[in-house]
Formats: C-alpha cells, structure tokens, sequence
C-alpha cells in the first residue's frame, strides 16, 4: 500500500502540499494551496496580477520558502535541496529583461552549463544547437548582445538559455507578456511545437487565457491565493464560477473593447 | 625665464616630481581600490552599516590635509615590521591620499552594485548562481561603469590632493607650487600646477574612456571571479612592493636633517647637513620642506633627528609660555623645558634673531615719514592688514601685537605666508608681518618698521636635536658648535635673496658661504641625501 503511494508521488514531478506563503508584514500570498505537477504536463497558471502565481512559481526553485505545508520536487522537499543544484535542474525563464546585458547571446544561452563546469568548446556548441531550435540563426546572432535584438529574438534567447542544460522541469513567468501580439502568437506556436518535442514538465504563468488554452495539460486559475479551479481546457469551458466566466470571457471575445455580441 | 623654458631647462627635475607625483597618486589610489570596493560590496550585503561608514569615509574627505598629517605623523602602527602609518614621507602622504579617495570609491561600488536590476539578479539568482558567482559574474560586472567613475573622481581629487605631500616631505610636484609661493615666483607656481592639471585631465580622460567601455559590457575573462581575484592580487602585491620601497629601512648610521617650509629653513637646513658631513663624514638624509609644526612632531616622533628652532617660537608656540623679552632668559628656559619635557637638547645659536618684521611699502614709509610702529597705528584706522595663518594664531602673534600699540585695522586678512608679501606689493594690503631675514625685504623696496615697544620676543635661530642622536653620535656636538654664532643677520638676509630673489639652489648658496668660513666640504661631494 505504501509502496503504492510512493510510486503515484514519483509520478508527480513538484507537488505543492497545503503551502501557504506570507509575507513578513503578515500579508498571505498563498492559502493552503495543493496542486500536482506530472512529469511531461505543462500546468499553467492562470489569473490576474496580484493572485499569486508568480509567488507560486518561485516556491518551486526556492527563490522563496514556503511559510507553511511543504513543496516536493521530484520527491524531495525543496527545504531538503540544496538551492544551487535545485535551480540548475529546473530552467527558468522570465520577461525580457531577465536576460544579461553584459553577455552575449552564446554566452547568455551557454551560463548554467558553464556553471555546471562544461567546458568551453562544448558549451559554445550547446549553445549554437540551442540557438538553431528556438529560430536563430547562431551565424548572425551568437555574438550580438540582448540590447541589439527584438523583444521576439530577446525572448527566444530566454528559452533557449533555459533548456541549455537539459534540465527535467522548465519554469516560466509571463515569457511572452511584453511582445507585440503577431509576434506573441508566432511564437507561442513555435513554443508549442517545441513543447512536444521536449516532453519537459512545464509551469507556466499567464494571464493571457488564449495562451493558457493554447499551450495547457491542464490550467490552474487562481485568485486572491487560491486555486480556483484545476483541470483541463475542456473542464474550464464547462465550470459555472465566476471568475472563470470571466476569464472564457475574454477568450470568446479576444477584443472586449469592441462591444458586447 | 617663461614656463616653457623653465620646463625644458629644468626637465630632469620635472620629470623626477611628475613620477613622485604619478606614484603618490597611483599608490593611494590603488589601496583605496582594494580597501574601497570590498568595502563598498560588503555594504550591499550588510547595508544597516551603509550610513555610519559613508558618513565616516564623507566626514575624512572634509578634514584639512595639515590637521591630518598632525595627525598621522605620531601614530605607530606596524604589520610585521613594516611600518603601515605614520611618520613623515611618501607613507603618511599616501595614508591621507587613501582616507581621501575612499569615499568616492565606496560610495560608487555601493551605488553602482546597489543599482543592478533586480530582475537580472533574480534571474542570476535563478539559473543557479551561487552568491560569488552572482557577484563576480553578474553583479561587478554590471556595477563596473559606475564603480570606475568612482576611481575616476577620486584619482582627480588624489591628483590635486597630492600636491600637499610636499609639506611632510613626500615629493611630488606640489614642492614646486610650495617653493613658488614661497619665493613669490609665478613660473615655479606653474611649473607644479599646470603638470599638476595636466595630469588631472590625463587621469580623467583616460578612465572616462575605461568608464565607457567597462560601463558597456565586458569580455568573457572579465566574468570570471579568478580574474578579479588575480587583478586585485597584482594590485596588492604592488602596493606591498611600493611600501617596502617608501619604508626606508632603519640604518643608525643616518643622521636626519628637517627643516619647515620657509626659504631660511631649508638653507638653515642644508647648512646644518653640510657642516655635518664635512665635519662627521656621516651620511645626511635631508627630510626640509616639513609645514606647519610638522618639524617638531618628526623630532618627537625621531623621523628627524634635528632642525633650527627659533628660541621664541619654541618658548610661545609650542611650550606655550608667556613670551619674554630677554635674549638669555629665552635660551634658557626653553634648554631645560626641552631637556626635561621632550629629551632634545638645545645647542649653540647660530647667531642671527629672525624676529617679525612689520613691513610697508618703501614708498608709503617715505611718504608718511615712518618709523617705528608707534608712527604708523595712527594710519591703522584707514590700512588693510595682511598675516600669515601662523601670525594669527600664535600667542605672541597679532593679537598681543594690536593691544601692545593699540592697532584697528580697516580690514585683516589672513592668508599664507609667502602671499603676504606679494599682496603688499600689489597694494592689495597697505602692512604685513615678515621675517626681519627675509631677502623679499630688500627685493621688494619695504621698509621694516621699528619694534619701539619691544613686543616680539628674541626669535634666535639654534639647532635643536635629539639627546639620543648626540649619544649616538657624538661627533654631531662638534659639528654643531662649529655653527656657533656663525651666522648674522645681514648674513642670513643675504643668503635668503640670494635663494629667493637670485634664484639660486639653496644647496649651491651654503656651498659657497660655508666654503668662506672655512669649511672643508671636499669631503662632503657626492653625498646628497634622499629628498
């Protein structure tokens, strides 16, 4: 019987136990939040500024501590990971701006396998593969830095650092929130065929419901640091509450401003 | 002789003082790199202690270079045998230097490291950086356009800064705006300042450059925290190299002459040294040029083991005793206050008084028909008055000699010294206390005024040395006695125009006058001490 758990809970690539997280001035992020993360599925979450899903996103590489319940990675609390080898298994992708202005694109894409001690040619050639999948041609761009690159190519970049090291689970925090729509959907495509091919267990933040339906496994919608509800696009379509109407809403008419049908 | 041609005439002398300088301010500023950037870095991480350092670093900038050379010069503070602080030379110099160029290096690395992106650090933070890999990879890095300006501020204000070392011996091009101020030459003033400028701009230019490149981005080897750590170890050892070389090393051997910063002290000065190597064959290290009271606290700190005191300088100035107006009376009080007070011992006076001198323009004394200064505090109401900072504050300085004659001045300004004389002279101020040995007197057509109440006490030149350099060396006694009266006032007067208005070394002068009284200096050739 135990054995039995054990292996569902292998199953689960992050596991988030009844965490809660509050901030020192006593503000509550996150209300006794559960939710499980298969390895291979892409969870996103969903929900407006200020729900928590970015907070819940940095418990998993422990950039926070969760103040109550406990978050598993790959059956391990992350209080019992070392912070270091935790964040090199898990790439991590942030807007634009996360990139280094200082480094040029092979170097950006090639950090964490220089951290992780590849040496140099090896790292250069991750680099050029990695530039080559997500769309750039390694000729023109390795050597420009991010300052000389649109915000579509800076983005791309971002992916393509965070899978350098192959890691098992990819984080990514609104990656396509400040791109121009046409561009956005160029490469939310390119993102999804690139998803298929990696079979990475994903977590993937947006408020941009099309997106979520889009690259989804199943979507998680939170609201003032609550899940709200948890299951498949499908499942979505079909709930009755509030705040998920409002959210199919925006997808039914992808411009609200034009007035009512 | 215009700039130019002093330049190429004297550029084997400009060029030794350029490379004081440059090292002065090379050194200074590289300690205060290694001091400054950890400093700076360790704030970011512990910032509660951000505001009390800064505002230590920010209250050094404002204390006055002299007040912190009176400061520094009688502290002892060794690391295995080396003496990091105190004492007169290149090692306070470059102390002072460092205090001074901390703040805008700490602040900037503060600053700069402060200001980096918290999105790029959390994303640092995220790809699995661990705290020095952050800080070495990303943080430096980023922060390093603004950290540079920083060293670029502070090696312009160490520039500007460093022309103060010539006050404690230090060298450095600020010896030629000191002896231009001095002997009231505007070539010499210039030929410090401009390279002195030259420099600045040089230094600013250049890390302005460094600042734009660095602040762009910098290469893959710059990234790794081995290449800092190299860089800042090149930088140590170069520093603990350069100190080993201003550490002079102790040899007993050494007799030490110092002399303040006046013309007549340092002939004084190099007569001392001459008499000594002609008569002993010891070697003279020759420590002049020292501000202030600076001479004295070398002699207690046994930087130097004598200079020429003048008796009533000593009496007021420094044993802070009522001034007496007895010649003898002076000698001797001020022999056992230095005997049982600080262990230095008062030998024979070398003859001449230099007391004040209360100086008018010739033309003004003849005009008015002046004398004494009882003729002229009638004029006091409608004259401006001009006194050196030391005239002002000493107790048998002004204001003892206003209530002596009863003086109301229209207006008092105090300033150096040495521009005393050229504000007299361009009637920018109508009398001004000189020294009665000055050779300006006689340069200038001014008229010294009689002392007819006697306020100034005796100010007779005698050579004061360190009891335990005579135990030393005894042979140092003889040598001094033979100084004995040598020197009259006339003399004296003669000797500083010859330096100040003919222009000529003072090494060259004493040469020439010992040579008259019957010194052998045959032996003495060859031996010229450090500066």
């Amino acid at each position: 019987m135990l054995f039995v758990v054990k292996m569902a809970e292998a199953q689960q690539a992050i596991d988030f136990r009844s965490v809660s997280f509050r901030l020192p001035n006593g503000k509550t992020l996150l209300h006794a939040l559960d939710l499980q993360v298969s390895a291979g599925e892409t969870l996103v979450l969903l929900g407006r500024s200020g729900c928590g899903k970015t907070t819940t996103l940095k418990l998993i590489n422990r950039l926070l501590d969760p103040t109550g319940g406990e978050v598993v990675v790959e059956g391990r609390r992350t209080t019992d990971w070392d912070p270091i080898r935790l964040r090199r298994r898990i790439g991590y992708v942030i807007q634009e701006i996360g990139l280094f202005p200082h480094f040029t694109v092979e170097d950006n894409v090639g950090v964490v396998p220089r951290l992780e001690g590849w040496e140099g040619e090896r790292v250069r050639t991750r680099a050029r593969e990695l530039l080559e999948m997500v769309g750039l041609d390694p000729e023109r761009f390795a050597a420009r830095y991010p300052r000389e690159l649109s915000g579509g190519q800076r983005q791309r970049v971002g992916v393509a650092r965070a899978l350098a090291a192959d890691p098992p689970i990819l984080l990514l925090d609104e990656p396509f929130g400040a791109l121009d729509p046409i561009t956005r959907r160029e490469i939310q495509a390119e993102f999804r065929s690139l998803q298929k091919r990696l079979g990475k267990t994903m977590v993937f933040v947006t408020h941009d419901v099309g997106e979520a339906f889009l690259l989804a496994s199943r979507i998680a919608l939170l609201k003032d640091g609550k899940v709200v509800l948890l299951g498949k696009p499908g499942d979505f379509l079909a709930s009755r509450e509030p705040e998920v109407q409002a959210f199919v809403a925006c997808l039914e008419n992808p411009n609200p401003s034009a007035g009512a049908a | 002789m215009n700039l130019w041609e002093f330049l190429l005439h004297n550029r084997a002398e400009v060029s030794t003082l350029t490379l004081e300088h440059l090292f002065l301010v090379g050194i200074s500023t590289g300690i205060a790199i290694l001091i400054g950037v950890p400093l700076g870095i360790l704030l970011t991480r512990w910032p509660s202690a951000s505001k009390p350092i800064l505002g230590f670093a920010n209250i050094m900038q404002t204390v006055p270079s002299l007040a912190l050379f009176g400061f520094l010069i009688p502290l002892n503070i060794y690391l295995f045998q080396i003496r990091l602080v105190g004492g007169i030379g290149a090692r306070t110099a470059v102390v002072a230097l460092v205090l001074y160029a901390l703040l805008p290096i700490v602040r900037n690395t503060f600053t700069g490291i402060s200001g980096v992106d918290p999105a790029i650090r959390e994303a640092g933070k995220g790809m699995g950086m661990t705290g020095r890999q952050l800080l070495f990879q990303v943080e430096i890095p980023l922060a390093l356009g603004v950290i540079i300006a920083g060293v670029r501020v502070a090696t312009v204000i160490s520039v500007g800064t460093a022309t103060i070392a010539a006050a404690i011996d230090a060298g450095g091009l600020g010896r030629y705006i000191f002896r231009g101020l001095r002997m009231n030459d505007n070539t010499l003033i210039l030929a410090g300042a401009v390279p002195a400028a030259v420099m600045a701009l040089a230094a600013d230019f250049l890390l302005g450059w460094v600042e734009r490149v660095f602040g762009r981005g910098v290469g893959g080897w710059l990234r790794s925290w081995r290449t800092w750590i190299t860089l800042g170890a090149i930088v140590a050892a170069l520093a603990v190299w350069l100190a080993l070389a201003i550490s002079p090393a102790k040899t007993g051997e050494r007799i030490a002459v110092g002399s303040k910063d006046f013309t007549e002290q340092i002939i004084l000065g190099e007569i001392v040294a001459q008499a000594i190597e002609s008569k002993t064959g010891l070697e003279v290290q020759r420590r002049f040029d020292l501000g202030g009271s600076l001479a004295h606290e070398a002699l207690l700190a046994g930087e130097i083991d004598l200079y020429v005191e003048y008796t009533g300088t000593a009496l007021t100035a420094i044993l802070k005793l009522p001034p007496l107006s007895d010649p003898k009376e002076v000698y001797r009080r001020v022999k056992d206050e230095y005997a049982a007070r600080f262990g230095l011992e008062w030998t024979e006076p070398v003859g001449f008084n230099n007391t004040f001198a209360i100086l008018v323009r010739g033309d003004d004394a003849r005009r008015l028909k002046l004398k004494t200064v009882t003729d002229a505090a009638r004029y006091a109401p409608k004259w401006r008055a001009g006194f050196g900072q030391d005239f002002m504050s000493r107790p048998d300085g002004y204001e003892g000699f206003a209530r002596a004659y009863g003086l109301k001045f229209a207006e008092l300004r105090e300033m150096d010294l040495s521009l005393t004389y050229r504000a007299l002279v361009d009637k920018q101020v109508d009398l001004i206390a000189g020294n009665s040995t000055d050779g300006l007197i006689a340069r200038h057509d001014l008229f010294q005024l009689e002392d007819d109440r006697r306020y100034f006490p005796p100010y007779d030149a005698v050579p004061v040395v360190r009891q335990e350099a005579l135990k030393r060396r005894p042979e140092i006694r003889a040598a001094l006695k033979a100084l004995g009266g040598l020197i009259s006032v006339e003399e004296m007067r003669q000797l500083n125009f010859e330096v100040d208005g003919g222009r000529r070394a003072a090494k060259d002068v004493v040469e020439e006058f010992l040579q008259n009284k019957g010194f052998d200096l045959g032996s003495a050739q060859g031996v010229k001490g450090g500066m």
